[in-house]
């Protein structure tokens, strides 16, 4: 079957390579305009578009292991772009769109009812509690082509979605209407110094995820939900794949569970 | 006087009242709350678009042109019209005023933006001019054919330039650029593209005109 998708871009991170350094979270906040407040050191307050995850095999030394898991949004599929969030958002803020298969956040249209972090089982999902305030000076760090938000909405990873619209504009005024695997990666991909992401699109043969989600190690996070999401995670070892989803202790992982 | 005389009376005192009341309703909410609803600033400097439109070689892209990263370059800065504009080459006041007190100060000019869109409207000119070979006019108008500039007028409320929502208040445009408004840029992407890239809505995508 033909995927309804013009393009889809999504993400495969190599959970092997990823050291948990937290780069990918910098680069984001960075280049998102992500706000942060004065004390962060209530978490569940924190707005991380990208977060790093830690978990561990849960044995005692020597058997320790430890992963570390960056976890952007989804951008989920679910049947026909019916995503958890756009299919319960009542205000049409969240939308998904067969172009790119990236779910967009407009903030001047969401009012804040926050159902859409209830439906995400993610936790892609932030709430601004509060309006950002930037340390003076800061404010002139600002990207002016990601608009900041406000008070009272929600916001989430866009896939740095504005870089492609900036890939685009160059690509149509060199008279292209494709844009190159490598005029668009987001910012956690270049941020990297692992290497661990890579980004494009999925269902292009030439591009290195569709090579990539094909790895016989590959995984989905709680895939069997149905969510259908567009990032893939590798992981050598067992243990971690199985963290990607509930297990009953006679099921494998592996390929056969995809959709 | 009979009982049906006095309503008549009556009656024609409330139907006066209610055609006065209507009348100023009328005038309240089409003539008085555009007036309180936006207010009006001139611009820095008067432009003449007519004469430099037939001094420049190549129409509007003379000034207003793409940079080399497919980005468009808007209004023009200081260094641009100091290309010829370094010593006052004519002879009206406007550009002697210009040259002493932005030239000469090395300021930039804070022109106020007519077609200036809010924060979370993304609009390449690459995608639209280059791409979808449209013209200026389609959504500036025939503003390259104007002596001068008319006044600046800004929402008090949202701080948005009236030329996005439009001079009628009531959101009616009879010419594609007497507007900029979502519903206008998405009337032209359904006729020109047809797309139906957003799930929701079954129209062009949110993320291609939002940020």
């Amino acid at each position: 079957m033909k995927d309804f998708h013009e393009k889809k871009y999504g993400m495969v991170i190599d959970l092997d390579k990823c050291t948990g350094c937290g780069s990918c979270m910098v680069a984001c906040m960075s280049e998102n305009n992500v706000p942060f407040k004065e004390d962060e050191t209530k978490k569940r307050l924190s707005i991380t578009w990208m977060k790093v995850y830690k978990f561990t095999n849960g044995k005692s030394f020597p058997e320790t292991e430890v992963c570390y898991l960056p976890r952007p949004c989804m951008h989920c599929e679910g049947h026909g772009g019916h995503s958890p969030c756009v299919s319960v958002c009542p205000a049409t803020a969240t939308d998904y769109s067969t172009e790119t298969g990236i779910v967009s956040q407009i903030y001047t249209r969401c009012f804040g009812c926050r159902y859409c972090m209830g439906a995400c089982p993610y936790h892609a999902r932030y709430f601004n509690w509060w309006d950002p305030v930037w340390p003076k000076g800061m404010e002139k760090q600002l990207s002016p082509n990601v608009s900041p938000r406000m008070r009272g909405i929600v916001e989430k990873c866009s896939f740095c979605y504005h870089r492609l619209q900036l890939a685009k504009e160059k690509a149509y005024s060199e008279g292209r209407r494709e844009v190159r695997e490598n005029e668009y990666q987001t910012s956690c991909t270049q941020g990297c110094p692992a290497g661990a992401i890579t980004f494009g699109d999925l269902i292009n043969p030439k591009h290195e995820v569709y090579k990539l989600k094909k790895d016989q190690n590959a995984f989905r996070l709680l895939e069997r939900l149905g969510t259908n999401p567009k990032v893939y995670y590798i992981s050598s070892r067992e243990w971690v794949r199985r963290a990607g989803d509930n297990y009953l202790a006679h099921e494998k992982t592996g390929k056969k569970q995809n959709h | 006087m009979s009982d049906s005389d006095e309503k008549n009376g009556q009656s024609g005192i409330i139907t006066l009242f209610f055609i006065l009341g209507f009348i100023g309703s009328l005038l309240l909410g089409w003539i008085i709350f555009p007036e309180l609803l936006y207010s009006k600033k001139e611009q820095p400097v008067a432009f003449n678009h007519a004469l430099h439109n037939e001094e420049v070689a190549n129409g509007c892209e003379s000034c207003h042109f793409f940079r080399e990263d497919g980005t468009f370059s808007g209004v023009p800065k200081l260094a641009q019209c100091v290309e010829c504009h370094e010593e006052p080459i004519g002879v009206s006041e406007a550009e002697l005023t210009f040259v002493t007190d932005y030239v000469a100060k090395g300021r930039e000019v804070p022109w106020l933006i007519y077609s200036k869109q809010p924060d979370m409207v993304f609009f390449s000119h690459a995608a639209h001019v280059k791409m979808g070979k449209q013209d200026c006019v389609t959504c500036h108008g025939h503003i390259g054919e104007s002596t001068s500039l008319k006044p600046y007028e800004e929402n008090r409320f949202t701080g948005v330039s009236r030329d996005i929502w439009g001079g009628n208040i009531a959101g009616i445009s009879m010419d594609s650029w007497d507007s900029m408004k979502m519903s206008d840029c998405d009337k032209c992407h359904k006729e020109l593209t047809g797309r139906q890239t957003s799930v929701q809505t079954q129209r062009d995508a949110c993320f291609v005109c939002h940020k």
